[in-house]
């Protein structure tokens, strides 16, 4: 079975915050509220400063405390991609992901469900690539199975240095960010 | 310096022509913004996909307007488009934001009371455009016909431009002159007799070395620029970054140079310096291309990197190795000309200083430098003749002598106070902010109180609007056609703008009320055109194109000629001696400094910052704040203050403070952000917040106005640009 993921190289992203544009036009996400966002990271003294742009989201981990804290299985693994999804149905608005999470990645949507990036899985089952991928004007995000050797994303993590977020809460993300 | 050789070089592609691909998935689609099916009169089920270009900044990238049963959704990059490459950056994503905005203005308003009152009258088009074109003719029978003023920005504009001039008035002006590129225009224009342009002729993607002074790409989305800055980031090019800021660019950069603000002009001096002194310029370039050399050369002796030490802060060990790094790359090497220039007013002799600093390294007119734009040059309407203007008011006995091609905006702001050389009395002002665009709001008040009527043509009631007599409400570019856009480009293509939906109220597009305007004014003839679809296919039809076709495919391109010399393109420098200027005998005569030198520039008073201000990636100007997609990204500004300087002061990050200008004018609120990316003797904010138009609710006072500070402005007396980095601010609290 196919592992999703993303790659995301942070030399070329700007922060220019284009992805949470197109991920707002594309899944309606609501006035006052991001399924992704802009992290930039400086330390140092000026001028001598280290800085590190990037792009976050739900990291769809392969160890996933959201869904094994929720109480009516609303947040499941797709079956497809090992994408992690919230049933709107099923959701009763508990937030016990939402505290579960490690990343900060969800929210509750006003319609009363808790909310998070899907990987843009409605475009992924179509063959296209997410919006906020689609859409990078630096072409700073790759998507793609990190089960198959050959796909990009695989080739990318094989040839260069990279990253998780938080690796020590042992959530397996599958979102990488080469440096 | 004649009008001519502006953009003269442009080379004009002759070649066969090529519709590109239609969208696919159009083939549904009914006539242009009728999303209204014929048969049924319901509205178009499924997904639409409308190529257009966009209109959230000036770069006017091909786009796809993806409409869905019927209403707007989203917008995406036309993969066509030579200037998106199918991507748009975070403003063109975001731009159905524009036609949702709640606070839109909807229909046209008349003021019935005092100007600066805040009380309207809804009318209708007629009225409107009757008591406008009433207004007119008054001042042309009281004052003659050059006494109104077009302020216009962008390709919007066009036709406003078309009935002005029809009119009788030469008096067109946009502030993206002299109080943006203007310097950096004729700073170029001086050296090879030719202009950077827009956009820019920077071959950033195959550079190997990039030097950026003050431009933060990044921050700054011109989404060509920055696509290729970012391929050229990947590929691994040295990138040199000069800033008072640790910018975005900065954390790309092999070398950043925190430059002490106003220097920069010595370390382009000490630069050049050092390439010739250790003879690491292009030489046979320079023999070949360029004119007094010897000059120069003898000049820029005196420019060494200890010299330079204390002047810019910069070490002398690091001006020497990125003088090396450059030489290296050379002619790879791209010391970007930056666009917004005006900065210090001595702007177009560093923007001189730049243009020499590359022709020393060989760049300009080769691969990885300044490439050779192509145009594809579609024929204009045949109009009749326009009548015969007075020369315009801007520049009274051209105390400016190089502000040439593009009008002064201040200068016709002072034309307006002063009724010299002759009076201004009525303004047309079209999609341009002047409360947020011109230094010194305080003059720009004064010389809107002297007129006779204004206008404000805009999509929401903005600053400016509020000032008006009379509010003319624009639909959004996705709701109208446009002229068609034929940039000059890497590769010569054309492209349209067209609706995708109606305008929801009563706005009605630019082309209607320009052309509405000149019938009422009597000037029906230059709109022999029934209607913007027959102007559009008969421009089209010139060169075998045609609308139908082009709605279909939103970009049509010619043939790819060659853009380097390398290639095969003739190397021509419109300049009096018809080679690079490294001494400027014209310069000379008009008693300027025939090769640039440093002037020391004030620096601020104890406990005072100097305030630099710049873009972010989600805004344009002032004109997309209100935008709710783009508010949500950033709804207020921050003021950037060092660390060091926010702990001697006790401010807090997060904390709202005031900032106090020299001249005692107090800003808005607006959120510290205490952070180690900037030096101490400055602060920094995002141009465009602040704002001061009520009936624009979610931008209402969030923030503060950069604009509104820049009380002082220093002009450059070669071209007359207005520079707006010379102010300082301190911290007030609030009460």
């Amino acid at each position: 079975m196919a592992r999703y993921g993303m790659v995301i190289d942070t030399i070329r992203c700007v922060g220019c915050q284009d992805c949470v544009v197109a991920c707002k036009t594309e899944n309606n996400v609501p006035e006052g509220y991001n399924r992704d966002w802009i992290v930039t990271e400086a330390n140092g003294k000026f001028p001598n400063i280290n800085m590190e742009i990037r792009t976050e989201r739900c990291n769809h981990c392969s160890n996933t405390p959201c869904v094994a804290c929720c109480p009516t299985g609303a947040s499941h693994i797709h079956d497809v991609g090992g994408v992690v999804l919230v049933d709107h149905d099923k959701c009763i608005g508990c937030k016990a992901c939402l505290a579960a999470c490690p990343y900060d990645a969800r929210f509750v949507n006003p319609e009363g469900y808790a909310d998070k990036c899907t990987f843009c899985i409605h475009r992924v089952e179509k063959g296209e690539d997410p919006a906020c991928v689609s859409v990078c004007p630096t072409h700073c995000m790759f998507f793609g199975d990190l089960d198959d050797p050959n796909s990009e994303v695989s080739k990318l993590l094989q040839s260069r240095k990279h990253h998780t977020l938080i690796p020590e809460a042992g959530t397996k993300p599958n979102i990488f960010y080469l440096t | 310096m004649d009008q001519l050789s502006r953009r003269r070089f442009l080379k004009i592609s002759g070649s066969t022509i090529a519709a590109t691909a239609a969208i696919t998935g159009l083939s549904s689609i009914v006539k242009g913004a009728n999303k209204i099916e014929e048969k049924t009169g319901k509205p178009v089920k499924g997904i639409q996909k409308i190529p257009t270009f966009c209109d959230l900044c000036f770069w006017k990238c091909g786009a796809i307007a993806y409409v869905r049963d019927g209403k707007l959704w989203k917008v995406e990059g036309n993969p066509e488009d030579p200037l998106s490459k199918g991507r748009l950056c975070p403003r063109g994503t975001g731009g159905v934001g524009a036609s949702f905005d709640k606070d839109r203005l909807k229909s046209p308003l008349i003021r019935r009371t005092d100007r600066g009152k805040d009380e309207w009258v809804k009318v209708t088009w007629d009225e409107a455009l009757d008591h406008i074109a009433g207004k007119m003719n008054k001042i042309k029978s009281d004052y003659g016909p050059e006494s109104m003023a077009l302020f216009s920005h962008g390709i919007g504009g066009n036709f406003f431009k078309h009935t002005i001039k029809a009119f009788g008035s030469n008096n067109i002006t946009a502030p993206s002159f002299a109080q943006c590129r203007g310097p950096r225009e004729i700073g170029f224009e001086l050296t090879y007799g030719d202009v950077v342009g827009s956009p820019e002729r920077t071959d950033i993607e195959n550079a190997k070395c990039l030097v950026l002074l003050g431009s933060h790409l990044g921050e700054n989305m011109h989404n060509t620029q920055v696509q290729e800055f970012a391929e050229a980031v990947g590929k691994g090019a040295t990138i040199i970054t000069v800033d008072p800021r640790f910018s975005v660019a900065a954390g790309k950069s092999k070398y950043y140079l925190p430059i002490k603000p106003g220097t920069d002009l010595a370390l382009l001096l000490t630069w050049m310096n050092i390439l010739v002194t250790e003879g690491l310029y292009d030489k046979e370039y320079v023999q070949k291309f360029g004119f007094g050399f010897e000059q120069f050369a003898a000049e820029i002796k005196q420019y060494t990197s200890e010299w330079a030490y204390p002047i810019t802060g910069i070490e002398p060990t690091v001006i020497r190795e990125t003088a090396y790094e450059m030489a290296r790359y050379k002619p790879a090497t791209l010391i970007h000309p930056g666009r917004h220039a005006t900065w210090y007013g001595d702007d177009a002799q560093r923007s001189r200083a730049v243009a020499l600093l590359n022709a020393l390294l060989g760049s300009w007119g080769r691969k990885g430098g300044f490439y050779q734009p192509v145009k594809f040059g579609l024929p204009g309407y045949d109009y009749p003749e326009y009548p015969k203007a007075k020369e315009t008011a801007d520049n009274p006995n051209r105390k400016y002598p190089f502000a040439e091609g593009e009008l002064l905006s201040t200068g016709l702001r002072d034309a307006t106070i002063t009724g010299e050389p002759y009076p201004i009395k009525g303004w047309i002002v079209y999609a341009t902010n002047l409360l947020q665009a011109l230094p010194n709001q305080a003059e720009t008040i004064k010389a809107i109180q002297n007129l006779d009527l204004l206008v404000v043509v805009d999509v929401v009631p903005s600053e400016i609007a509020g000032w008006a007599d009379v509010v003319l409400p624009e639909s959004t570019y996705l709701e109208r056609y446009d002229d068609i856009s034929d940039s000059p480009f890497r590769e010569p293509f054309i492209a349209l703008r067209q609706p995708a939906v109606e305008a929801p109220h009563d706005q009605k597009p630019n082309w209607w009320m320009a052309k509405k305007l000149a019938e009422k004014l009597g000037l029906g003839k230059y709109y022999p055109w029934k209607n913007i679809e027959e102007y559009l296919d008969t421009r089209l039809k010139k060169v075998g194109l045609s609308l139908e076709q082009m709605k279909k495919t939103g970009i049509a391109k010619r043939a790819q000629s060659p853009i380097y010399f390398e290639d095969g393109v003739q190397p021509n420098f419109f300049t009096p001696s018809g080679k690079i200027e490294f001494y400027s005998l014209q310069l000379k005569e008009h008693g300027f400094d025939p090769v640039p030198k440093f002037t020391k520039h004030e620096e601020p008073p104890a406990g005072y910052f100097r305030l630099l201000y710049g873009r972010a990636p989600v805004h344009t100007f002032s004109k997309t704040q209100s935008n709710p997609i783009l508010n949500d990204m950033m709804s207020e500004n921050e003021v950037w203050v060092n660390a060091d300087i926010a702990r001697r002061y006790g401010l807090k990050n997060g904390e709202y403070i005031k900032l106090k200008n020299t001249d005692g004018i107090v800003s808005n609120k607006i959120k510290v952000k205490v952070t180690e990316r900037i030096r101490t003797d400055c602060v920094y904010m995002v141009h465009g917040f602040g704002q001061t138009a009520a009936r624009i609710r979610n931008t209402y006072l969030k923030g503060a106005s950069d604009a509104q500070l820049v009380t002082k402005y220093k002009m450059d007396p070669i071209m007359g640009g207005t520079a707006m980095n010379v102010n300082f601010v301190t911290f007030e609290w609030e009460a």
